[in-house]
């Protein structure tokens, strides 16, 4: 307990630093001089439609920008547009087929020109040409036609219904390059603009001065940004190359940067150069989600091929409700989170612990209740009755077979389960398989994590995108994986449920964020607490650090890192 | 020696392009795909146009040759008409237009394909220039530094053998040798920056020396990158040094010299030194594409993006046109210094003639 709230607060803390800053400070734009981020991965290009490299997209994110973006909190929000269209607000169509954007009056390009509806039209048009080999080019999934309809209204037409039209435009993914700039770089001209690529023209909060490869960016503040005061500072220097624990150490302990991205080392190390005092590493939240999954199928070895671990066999033990819930109710979250990922995760209850709006309120699992699981296999009439310290019913024993990827985490997690298990008399057997054969979806292999030849398995997943509607409906019945499928499939735990099934119709036709909200918590909910089937136990994130002295940054893993760039300034003794 | 030198440049001729094939083939027969760092969520065929938009739809051979015309016609041609337009040495000359070429559709001038590279979709020869300073300024002062620290402390060991120094250089250039600089980089940064913070740990490519202040800038942050190569240098260099010197203190012009009572001064640093540095020069002129090569590890270290950096992002990126571009120009290299080794020592060796 705790632990727990020292963790909370420290994130309270963290979240609530700047926001208590942020109202005195203001001023002149560029009044902070220079600041220095550090990406151990050097970004090649300026131009995100080219590469889809997570460090290409984001160091452009501070020249381009989207007509809008997510938060920290995977909430959609206006950046170069007065509001985000909806079916209430008129700007998406009733037939869920065409989405109209109005842009903000009086918006500049970083050249002084105009940025106009003709930009955004470009923009798709340039990222649509078949020659183009255009990164993002999923995105623009399913557009139809994108016109300009005056100088400020942009129309999106797609080909069918589509419930979530905020594919194009939105998010650091996918934002508007000028025209102008790239008018003679279409398709397979593309990689021709060097001039282009390496220095566009945007509307951000930064411009760039001198685009060096794999190596460094220097920024200047764009003298025609639309917010006054900002960005405070006057130029950035966008630094890349090493590797992860360099980075941390030039923020954390020697405190030559600013900011450094994506540290994905052990937490005692981040916890170690924390300890200098030069800054703060923060951690912030997507959906990625380590979770046990209940095999609802007999994997037992004594059936033929054609039906061990298909739905044709269903499990001796775990298709038992309350076995599933006191092997879940067993296990003390808290405890696996700090031994494993300490900042970089929080324990959780849920598949889909992000964005907020699809969090659900189901926190019951957070608290470790050993008698409690003792009690409900006693009354589901689990009893050890030939007295070996193993639970059994009608001859069938409780024994496991719990297998996952060889990671040294994973395996301290095995070790701490296996032994909660042991304590409410359930024998547990635990295997680890190399992670490229167990994730590698070979067929031929019988260790793949698709074929489930065991009780119980324990990895990670997330999604893309701030929608689990195609994360949610890999639980749709007839999805697993079968003979028939060559073992390919996303149910992995051999789910089958209709008012499941019903429930993602539902979702795949509803348009209001509010209501899919509701339908994507209630359908985590089915798939956890009110099922068991899958057992989350911690949700991991990604981690990133910034010096003391920088202030005004929040964590966003939905969107660009270097969202709000422009609010960043420096915190003066 | 004329003859010589030019019958080795004209047999190097087919050797490079030997070595171009193969270094091409072993690219194609490695395993990666360019577009492996695109991540998961970009589908396949969104994937396939990229990789199309790249040229790797075209058969091996085609590519091959692309690639020979590219960098052996169209560089060299960019490169004089870069010369002719802007350079001091040329610039006098007319403006050249030899890498324009009339395109067919429109009928305007545009530059000829370039070798492009898959990453930045930007000239690799272009990078390869803005590369070459940091590169060139980093491990080419280490390989002097090294050098000046080495010849002393081989004349040394060599004159006083067996004594104390001797054994303690002995050591000292066994440890440089044997310990990676992924070791002593890292080591370096912890002691210098993290807990005497007198050094930078990371190297800022874009800092400009202008005025006395900027170069003390400039001098604190080349001082780690440049001793832990030079470490190596030493080592080495050191080595050859003490056995040349050794090898030559026991010959008779040597006990010649001294009966005829010359000091010991000019006897060890005029007559055995001259005489020892034969292989010594060779061995350094060897050395040198390596300079040109960059420091793979030690770059990366330190953060001096350099050639060597260049190279390690562009193979974890399978940038095929830029890993085979700097394999090659550092190939080039080494068949170009081999032969000026070859030459250096008929020059400084009289007993040693080619013809």
């Amino acid at each position: 307990m705790t632990l727990k709230s020292t963790l909370l607060g420290a994130v309270a803390l963290t979240a609530l630093a700047p926001m208590a800053f942020a109202d005195g400070h203001s001023g002149e734009r560029g009044r902070d001089g220079d600041v220095k981020v550090l990406y151990w991965q050097a970004p090649s290009i300026l131009n995100p439609f080219l590469s889809g490299g997570t460090k290409d997209v984001e160091s452009a994110s501070l020249i381009v920008e989207p007509l809008a973006r997510f938060t920290e909190t995977g909430a959609m929000v206006p950046w170069l547009v007065d509001e985000v269209p909806t079916v209430a607000n008129g700007g998406v169509s009733e037939d869920l087929t065409t989405i109209t954007w109005k842009i903000t009056d009086g918006l500049k390009w970083s050249d002084g020109s105009d940025f106009t509806s003709e930009d955004v039209r470009f923009t798709a048009e340039y990222c649509m040409h078949p020659e183009g080999g255009c990164a993002q080019g999923a995105k623009f999934d399913g557009v139809k036609s994108v016109e300009a309809v005056d100088k400020l209204t942009v129309k999106v037409t797609f080909e069918g219904p589509k419930p979530n039209p905020y594919g194009p435009f939105v998010g650091g993914e996918s934002p508007i390059i000028q025209a102008a700039q790239f008018a003679d770089c279409l398709g397979a001209k593309a990689p021709e603009c060097t001039e282009a690529n390496f220095n566009p023209i945007g509307t951000g909060p930064f411009k760039v001065t001198e685009f060096r490869p794999n190596d460094v960016i220097t920024l200047a503040a764009n003298e025609n940004f639309r917010m006054e005061g900002k960005p405070a500072f006057a130029s950035m220097t966008f630094k890349g190359g090493g590797d992860a624990a360099g980075a941390g150490r030039a923020v954390l302990e020697t405190g030559e940067f600013d900011y450094a991205w994506n540290l994905q080392l052990a937490p005692d190390v981040i916890a170690k150069m924390e300890e200098a005092g030069k800054g703060v590493a923060i951690a912030g939240f997507g959906p990625l989600v380590e979770r046990l999954e209940m095999n609802l199928t007999n994997p037992s070895p004594d059936l033929p091929p054609e039906t061990r671990s298909t739905v044709a066999e269903p499990h001796p033990f775990l298709s038992d409700f309350k076995v599933r819930k006191a092997l879940s109710m067993a296990i003390d979250r808290e405890l696996l989170t700090e031994v494993g990922y300490g900042k970089a995760g929080r324990p959780t209850c849920n598949l889909v612990p992000a964005p907020a709006l699809y969090n659900s309120d189901n926190t019951e699992c957070l608290v470790q209740d050993l008698d409690g699981a003792k009690a409900l296999l006693d009354e589901a009439g689990w009893t050890d009755s030939d007295g070996d310290g193993v639970r059994d019913k009608d001859g069938v024993k409780l024994s496991i077979l719990y297998q996952t990827s060889t990671n040294a985490v994973r395996q301290d997690f095995q070790a701490l389960i296996k032994d909660w298990w042991e304590q409410i008399g359930v024998e547990t057997e635990l295997r680890n398989l190399d992670g490229s054969v167990f994730f590698g979806g070979d067929p031929g292999s019988p260790d793949t994590f698709q074929k489930f030849y065991a009780d119980v398995e324990m990895y990670a997943n997330t999604f893309n995108g701030t929608d689990p509607q195609s994360y949610l409906s890999a639980y749709r019945c007839g999805n697993e994986p079968k003979p028939d499928s060559q073992w390919q499939g996303e149910n992995i735990n051999r789910f089958c449920d209709p008012a499941y099934d019903a429930l993602l119709d539902e979702l795949a036709a509803t348009g209001d964020l509010e209501k899919r909200g509701e339908i994507g918590r209630k359908l985590n909910d089915m798939v956890t607490k009110d099922t068991m089937t899958i057992v989350p136990l911690v949700n991991r994130a990604r981690v990133s650090a910034h010096s003391n002295s920088l202030g005004g940054v929040v964590l966003n893993t939905w969107d660009s890192e270097l969202w709000n760039a422009a609010d960043w300034y420096r915190i003066k003794d | 020696m004329l003859n010589f030198t030019i019958r080795r440049l004209l047999l190097s001729i087919p050797t490079l392009l030997f070595i171009s094939l193969v270094i091409f083939m072993l690219l194609q027969l490695a395993p990666g795909d360019p577009m492996a760092q695109v991540p998961l969520t970009v589908p396949p065929e969104v994937k396939q146009k990229m990789r199309e938009a790249l040229g790797l739809g075209a058969p091996v051979h085609i590519q091959y040759l692309k690639w020979l015309e590219q960098f052996f016609v169209v560089e060299p041609m960019v490169l004089i008409d870069h010369w002719t337009a802007n350079s001091f040495f040329f610039g006098w000359l007319p403006d050249t237009q030899l890498s324009m070429t009339v395109d067919a559709v429109t009928g305007e001038l545009v530059q000829k394909q370039r070798v492009i590279s898959w990453q930045t979709r930007s000239p690799v020869m272009d990078i390869v220039m803005q590369r070459m300073p940091q590169t060139l300024w980093v491990v080419g002062l280490s390989y002097v530094v090294g050098i000046l620290i080495a010849i002393p402390i081989g004349i040394y060991s060599a004159y006083r053998h067996y004594s104390l120094f001797d054994q303690a250089g002995t050591f000292v250039t066994m440890v440089g040798f044997s310990i990676p600089p992924f070791f002593t980089g890292p080591l370096l940064i912890v002691i210098f920056s993290v807990t005497l913070g007198w050094l930078p740990s990371i190297y800022d490519t874009t800092h400009v020396v202008t005025d006395w202040e900027s170069f003390k800038v400039q001098f604190l942050q080349m001082i780690m990158p440049v001793m832990v190569l030079a470490l190596q240098t030493t080592a080495q260099i050191s080595r050859y040094m003490r056995s040349a010197m050794l090898d030559n203190l026991n010959q008779d012009y040597v006990r010649t010299a001294r009966a005829k009572g010359l000091s010991e001064s000019v006897v060890v640093m005029v007559h055995v030194l001259r005489n020892s540095m034969i292989p010594v020069v060779t061995i350094i002129a060897l050395g040198m594409p390596a300079i040109f090569g960059g420091a793979i590890i030690t770059e990366n270290v330190f953060k001096v993006n350099g050639i060597g950096q260049l190279l390690l992002t562009a193979l974890f990126a399978n940038d095929l046109p830029m890993v085979m571009t700097l394999t090659f120009i550092f190939a080039i290299l080494i068949v170009l210094f081999n032969l000026i080794a070859d030459i250096l020592y008929g020059v400084l060796d009289p007993r040693i003639r080619y013809d």
